[in-house]
């Protein structure tokens, strides 16, 4: 976006963090949240049991710049991809990533799909929080 | 204004009803970002007047739970509805988690509402610098009702005052004894006192206190605010809630201080605006111009007092004009 000459100096990434489907384990989420609020993002906690439509209308109106998906309960390769067909779908170009219990084959074709990075358990929050500046900032 | 016949093109798309070109406009209102300038502009003209209700209140008292059941009680009816939502922005780091999307029930394929979260971005007073012209770009869109949330508030937190058109404070049992109600801020801004989670053990004290409040209060502005009980979990008491949003309205246009409202709030924003504006441009002379920068070294060094120093900007200020 241009900056104006009274534009302030940085404009605060957003980033609308939610955990599409039947999953109740909202503890990574919230770290994660935490973490992007410290490294200075806004952060838009959506929450538990989102549908992908959902997801994806929470995202227009919010005009993130950034998606990040936390999914334990296994449906992953049934929710992301309607995530980003979803968002195919309305033409817009926001990065997805994405953390939970995901297979290393899963994540391979997850990858190939177009979710831009994803975290296993043991990723460490500075890989996250710079993970993410890197997609926001690559997407604007 | 040239913009008076030809629109922009997002002005244009936000009165079709465009949601991301709306959501993209608040965005750039948020940022300061002068594409937004032409497009308020042009909407400006096409705003409404429709109501504003603001909702006030310490943290946790239900005021995201309140906003959720009104906006499905309103939708039930055929109206559809804007809501901005704001969050405190952390002082440090500038981040914030806005999380009052989570009480929100989602009507992923309804579009006859909008929710928006903001933060406060270092504003005080419980509501962001952008709330106020994003709220007038929601009326322009054509949304029937705007639900403002502030930051859960202190007793001073008392901005939204100059945005909304009814005021709706929630307080909830025990927040302490009749004393508080007589402290000045929170409790002289309310059109309409809510007591939520009425079913906790003193509501009834709570309301007593309230009524006591209002009935001291000076007569003459015409309105006494009104006191509702409330719970969220049972849920009740959110249709008297809105009766009482509604009775405040209609009061507003039987009394004609609807318009005498709109033009304080108006010249409030202009000047708002201009001092915004002014105060940008010294400070920044303040450290560029050359003759400017020794006044500030006066005062530092400490052979001018800041009040002249204030004195002699301002003189100087009218001349260059």
């Amino acid at each position: 976006m241009t900056k104006g000459e009274h534009a302030p100096k940085a404009t605060p990434i957003r980033v609308l963090i939610a955990k599409p489907g039947l999953d109740g384990h909202d503890r990574g989420a919230k770290v994660v949240a935490r973490a992007l609020r410290d490294a200075g993002m806004e952060v838009i906690y959506a929450g538990l049991r989102q549908t992908p439509d959902e997801i994806v209308r929470a995202s227009l109106e919010e005009d993130v710049d950034l998606i990040g998906l936390s999914i334990l309960s296994g449906a992953h390769m049934a929710l992301i991809p309607r995530v980003l067909t979803l968002l195919k779908k309305h033409k817009v170009h926001i990065p997805v990533f994405a953390g939970g219990i995901i297979p290393d084959e899963d994540a391979r074709r997850l990858r190939a799909a177009g979710v831009r990075a994803i975290f296993g358990p043991g990723a460490s929050l500075e890989e996250i929080v710079s993970t993410a500046q890197k997609l926001a900032r690559s997407a604007a | 204004m040239t913009g008076a016949r030809r629109l922009p093109s997002v002005a244009r798309a936000i009165l079709a009803g465009d949601r991301r070109a709306l959501a993209r406009t608040i965005t750039a209102i948020e940022n300061g970002d002068p594409l937004a300038v032409p497009v308020l502009k042009a909407l400006y003209p096409r705003t409404r007047r429709v109501p504003v209700v603001g909702f006030t209140g310490p943290l946790g008292v239900g005021k995201s739970s309140l906003i959720n059941l009104l906006v499905a009680r309103l939708r039930e009816r055929g109206r559809t509805v804007a809501v901005i939502a704001v969050d405190p922005s952390s002082p440090f780091t500038g981040g914030s988690v806005l999380g009052d999307r989570i009480r929100f029930e989602r009507r992923a394929n309804d579009t006859g509402v909008f929710f928006r979260s903001m933060a406060s971005r270092g504003a005080s007073g419980g509501v962001a610098a952008a709330t106020l012209e994003t709220s007038r770009v929601l009326d322009s869109a054509g949304f029937d009702v705007i639900f403002i949330e502030t930051v859960g508030s202190g007793q001073v937190d008392v901005a939204i005052r100059e945005i909304a058109t009814t005021r709706v404070v929630v307080l909830v049992p025990h927040l302490g004894d009749e004393v508080q109600t007589l402290k000045a801020g929170l409790f002289e801004i309310a059109d309409v006192f809510c007591v939520n989670k009425v079913d906790l053990p003193g509501a009834e004290t709570a309301k007593k206190d309230l009524a006591e409040l209002v009935s001291l209060a000076p007569a003459g502005g015409g309105w006494a605010p009104t006191i509702v009980g409330t719970s969220t979990t049972v849920p009740s008491g959110i249709e008297e809630l809105w009766t009482a949003v509604e009775a405040h309205e209609s009061f507003l246009d039987s009394s004609g201080t609807r318009s005498a409202g709109e033009r304080h709030r108006l010249a409030a924003e202009i000047v708002g605006l201009v001092r915004d504006r002014i105060g940008r441009d010294l400070t920044d002379r303040l450290e560029k111009d050359p003759a400017l920068r020794r006044l500030l070294d006066q005062v530092v060094a400490r052979s001018l007092d800041p009040r002249t120093a204030a004195d002699r900007l301002r003189a100087g200020a009218r001349r260059a004009r």
